[in-house]
This record gives C-alpha cells, structure tokens and sequence, in this order.
C-alpha cells in the first residue's frame, strides 16, 4: 500500500507544484522516489513529530498542499496537538500519512501498534479520515485527497496487501454506490451483495471480508460486503440501508473496537430510526496486548482471521431469533413437564 | 503599503504606538476581567517597533501575499496584539471593546480570522514550528517575505519549540526572526527557578542562530536591531528581548500576580495615572 501511495504521490506532485511531503526521518526505500525527484518539495524535519506537522501546516498556509509521512502512531499520536490546533483548527491543506496502520509492525511491539489512531484522529473537525482497504484504494484515495482541500488523515498498511479490487469493478457494483472507478470520499464502495448480513470493513480488513463473505456464501448465507474507506464523514446512507435492507451488520476493522469504524457506525444505528438489527463490533479489545508476534499472529490471536470473524458471526446470527419466538418455542416444550 | 520606514524618525511615534498600546491592553482586559496583563505590558514596546517599523504589512491588504508574516507565539497576550492591529487599522477600534466577550471576534488567546492575525495560537510551543514552515515555504518559493515570530521565555521549555530551532539552524532560514519576551517569569514562577533557560543565548547560537541581546523597552535600540535582519546571512536571527513583566504600570512590574489578576477600576486609575491617560 505505501508503494501504490508513494508511487500516485510522486505522480501527482509531478502534475502539480503544490505538492510536498514533509517526514520524520523514516521511509527508508520508500520516500527516496519523492526526494529525488522533486528536492525541493521534500523536506525530512528528523525524528521530531511536532515540528514536523507544524512545519506542514506553515508551509500549507503558505499555500502548499503538504503529506507528512510517519510510521504507527508517530505521526498523529506523538503530535496530536499539531493535528488538531495548527492543522484541523486553519483548516490547513496537510495530509498526514501514516504507513502501518493496526497491528502491521506486530512483532516490534505496543509501541508500535497503531491500534487507536481511527478513533483519535476521527474525534477532530474538519478532518478527512480515509483507511484505504487495497492498494488500488490507497491511490485513489491519495488522488482524492489531493483533490480536496482541507486536512486528511490517510491510514495505510504497510506492504504486500492483495489487491481486492478488479482494476474496474464499475460494472459489477449497482447505482447508488461508488464504484473504485469513480471512488468518492466519504462514499463506501459494495463488493457484493446480499441481504443476510452486512460486512462493513474499513482497511487492512477488507480483503478478509471478501474471503468471509466467500465461505458464508458456500453455506447458503449472502453478506453485502462494503469497502467503508472513509470514517469520516461516514457513508451514513450506506449504513442505514444496509440496516434496512440486510438483516444484521458486523464492522471489521484492524483497530480497537473503541471509537473505531465500528463505533461510528454504532453512532449511526443507536441514533436512527430504523429497526433494530443485530450488530456487532469485530476488532481489537480495548487493552494492550502482552502477546509478541506477527501482524498473522496477533490477528488470529484475536479472531479476526476468515475462521474467527465466521465464528463471531455465527454467533450473532444464532442470537438472531426474535425473543418472543424463542419464547413461546421454550413454553411448549416445558409444558409437559408441569402436567 | 505602509514602508518599512515610515514615521517620525525621532521615535516619539514609536512611544505613543507603545503607549496606546499599553492603554488598549489595560483597559480591554480589565472590562473583560481577563489575565495576562504582565504578559502584553512586557511586549508592547516589541508589538511598537514590529508594527511600527520591521514589518512590511498593509492594513487595506492583510491577506498580500508578500506581506511579512508576524506569528504570535505567546499567544495568551492576545490582548496587546489586537490594540497593535487596530492602532494600525486592520479593523475598527471599536472591535477592542468586545474582547473576551460573548460574541466577539477577540478571543482571550490570539485566533486567526481577525485582518492581521496569522494564526491561533495559545497552546505554548506551537508559534516557532508554524513560523518555521512559513520561513520555508518563503525560501523554497523565492519569495522575500520574512517570518517574525514572538515567543514567551516559558514556551523556551517546550519541546517543540527546541525541535523547531534544530530546523531553523539547520536549513539555515535566515528569512526567520525571532524575538524572545524575556521578562523572567513563567506561568506560576520566576523562569530561574522553574526551568532555567541560562546560557540562553548560548543554547541559541549552539543551534545555529546568530543572536542578539537587547532592552525589549529600548526602541531605539529595538529598531535599530530589527532594521538589521539577518543579524547574520545565512542564520536565523534570535533577539532575545530583555524586558519586565508589567513593563509601565510600576505595581505590576516585576510581578507574578499580574500574569493572572485583572486590574479594578483603581487599578486601572492608578496605572492610566502612571501613563499619563485618563480613564
């Protein structure tokens, strides 16, 4: 994914001067492209996070559309301040790009698990929040981005992410939702179809909610799968008429289920007025994790492989039976023992 | 556009800028019952010279995209800065009486989209990274806008601020200005006592910044010192501006207490005495 992004990023800054990209002395074998070719549009402010979005958005109200680039959580959570006083409060054109997002660096530790960053960054006004689910999303996303003004906070993974989408999949996806051709912010882009249940995944999970959606397939259950790259602004239309239209709703994403994807899309629900449906938040739980190991590792550690998120669905949909049903069904079948 | 030059080369226009200054400030923040009036007193004379003199900025044009950029680090003496601003007339005087009030545009920390101000700030540490961005941008375009940038001595403790004088050394921004209120007292305690930033010069000139050391009321020595950036081609340029906290209101010099109360209506009296202005 950050190859997709560096490559769309070196692209777009060659189509227009406005484009820098400021880092904090990391994307080794990444950002080199970006600085070699335009020198003086790239600056490495060093391992210094505050100066570094500071700097951006400077430079952004000089009128520059400025990228700082960062690993985890270095560079929305060491300078959230920036983020929020000096970039979101000027509405200042800087888009902060963090490779790694989740649980991708596993095995170097807590530190580097950006596991509440969706939640942190998406509590800001004026904020775009994109966590692209594919590579060809990461580009379209950074297109997007460019093209719109105001600050934005692009979640990549790290790299060798499969591609989910077909490089055109217009013709598969019916009117009403964004197509990857016409990738729009803020609108989730439908996989697939079916009115069992929903799959709403956001990021790095998206290519495990095709492959769920697959296997509930094999057993007879159809799952409308939606790319939701965009948490802020939610595509609340999308997530009302999969509460009116699918008969349960399950968020997938590589973050704490704490003001994640999964919570913005519980904002929604709790507060419409659309029936009830099952739902259910797959995530991370709200603690640090004492276990070592692979992004592969830490995921099935936590049930969000194919296997674990068809379990935790299964789950939900047998907790689907309306109460009175079950009720009535309990009653007739006690009866004998009363007589 | 106001020349850099203009004025009564005699200075008395800088005292009186400096004056109304100091009358502004005093009165908008006792009607207000706001704080921080040490904190604008010991800068005024600075605000005087900056927007009397240094800073190339047309009141008619704050947007002119050659205009000279003045951050306000310190942003809590936001008071001081909208007298300058209206003194020089980017926006009526009339706007000064609703600071800190429900409604107004003048809120108790410096906030962008008031003509003249750049950017928000209050948060401490912020002013120098955002000036440092500004200052690149101007070298990177070939534009021959400067960047000044007032800062608190406090603020010298943050973190932030120390990553921003490593860059500004670094890419050699001599397009950079800063100016340092150094009236030796922070937020609840004298600066030596609390976090001392001696050698400050010292710590400056270790980053690579040519730097000067000055009386922050001395306006003549003030202009002469801000006519003449870059101290050295090729640097950024540090004035540390000695000064004192109250400067011109003798009960509030020197004094940690008016970096919180606001003056009473005796007060008040007492220091437009001092100044030579009645209420």
């Amino acid at each position: 994914m950050r190859t997709a992004f560096i490559r769309t990023l070196v692209e777009l800054a060659a189509q227009d001067e406005r484009v820098n990209l400021v880092v904090g002395d990391l994307g080794f074998g990444v950002v080199e492209a970006f600085a070699n070719q335009f020198p003086k549009r790239f600056v490495n402010a060093g391992v210094a996070e505050q100066n570094m979005t500071a700097i951006a958005a400077g430079m952004a109200l000089s009128g520059k559309i400025v990228f700082t680039y960062s690993i985890a959580n270095f560079p929305t959570l060491r300078c959230f301040e920036q983020i929020r006083n000096d970039v979101c409060y000027h509405n200042a054109n800087v888009i902060v790009a963090s490779v790694g997002g989740g649980l991708a660096y596993g095995a170097l530790g807590m530190t580097h698990h950006a596991t509440e960053d969706i939640a942190v960054m998406r509590a800001l006004p004026n904020i775009t929040v994109v966590a692209p689910g594919d590579p060809l999303e990461a580009e379209l996303a950074t297109r997007a981005l460019v093209a719109q003004p105001g600050p934005a906070y692009l979640r990549l993974g790290r790299s060798g992410e499969p591609l989910v989408h077909r490089q055109s999949p217009a013709s598969a996806t019916p009117p009403g939702y964004g197509s990857c051709r016409d990738f729009q912010l803020g609108q989730a882009i439908q996989l697939a179809n079916g009115d069992d249940l929903t799959l709403i995944a956001t990021g790095t999970m998206l290519h495990t909610a095709v492959a769920v959606g697959e296997r509930l397939c094999e057993t007879g259950i159809h799952a409308r799968v939606l790319s939701m790259h965009t948490i802020k602004p939610l595509d609340v239309a999308a997530v009302l008429a999969a509460a009116r239209e699918t008969r349960a709703i399950v968020t997938l994403e590589e973050h704490s289920i704490t003001g994640g994807l999964g919570s913005a899309v519980a904002e929604v629900l709790a507060e419409s007025a659309v029936e009830k449906v099952p739902f259910k938040r797959l995530g991370l739980p709200s603690q640090f994790t004492s276990l070592v190991g692979s992004q592969e590792y830490l995921k099935q550690a936590y049930s969000l492989t194919v296997d674990g998120i068809l379990a935790s669905i299964t789950e939900l949909l047998n907790r689907r039976d309306p109460a009175p049903l079950e009720f009535t069904r309990t009653r007739a079948f006690a009866q004998p023992f009363h007589d | 556009m106001q020349p850099a030059n203009s004025g009564l080369q005699n200075g008395r226009d800088l005292k009186d800028l400096a004056q109304s200054i100091r009358i502004h400030t005093l009165r908008m923040i006792h009607s207000a019952k706001s704080s921080h009036a040490g904190s604008c007193l010991s800068m005024a004379d600075l605000l005087a010279v900056l927007y009397g003199r240094a800073l190339r900025v047309d009141p008619s044009r704050p947007d002119w995209p050659d205009r000279d950029r003045f951050v306000l680090s310190k942003g809590h003496a936001a008071a001081a800065l909208y007298a300058v601003l209206a003194e020089k007339g980017f926006f009526p005087k009339s706007w000064l009486r609703t600071f800190y009030q429900n409604g107004s545009r003048l809120a108790g920390h410096i906030t962008h989209g008031v003509p003249g101000v750049e950017v928000s700030t209050g948060s401490l540490g912020h002013g120098l990274p955002l000036a440092c961005g500004m200052a690149l941008a101007a070298k990177r375009d070939e534009s021959a806008y400067r960047v000044f940038a007032l800062l608190s001595d406090g603020e010298c403790d943050e973190g932030s601020t120390w990553e921003a004088m490593l860059f500004a050394g670094h890419h050699r921004l001599d397009n950079l200005i800063v100016i340092i209120d150094y009236n030796k007292i922070q937020s609840i305690g004298r600066v030596e006592e609390v976090l001392d930033l001696e050698p400050f010069a010292a710590k400056w000139a270790a980053c690579r910044w040519s730097v000067r050391e000055i009386d922050g009321h001395d306006l003549s020595e003030l202009e002469s010192a801000l006519s003449s950036v870059p101290f050295t081609r090729g640097m950024p340029s540090c004035l540390i501006a000695h000064t004192v906290k109250g400067k011109g209101v003798s009960y509030m010099e020197d004094k940690l207490l008016w970096h919180y109360r606001s003056p009473s209506e005796d007060d008040l009296r007492l220091a437009f005495g001092e100044l030579g202005e009645s209420l």
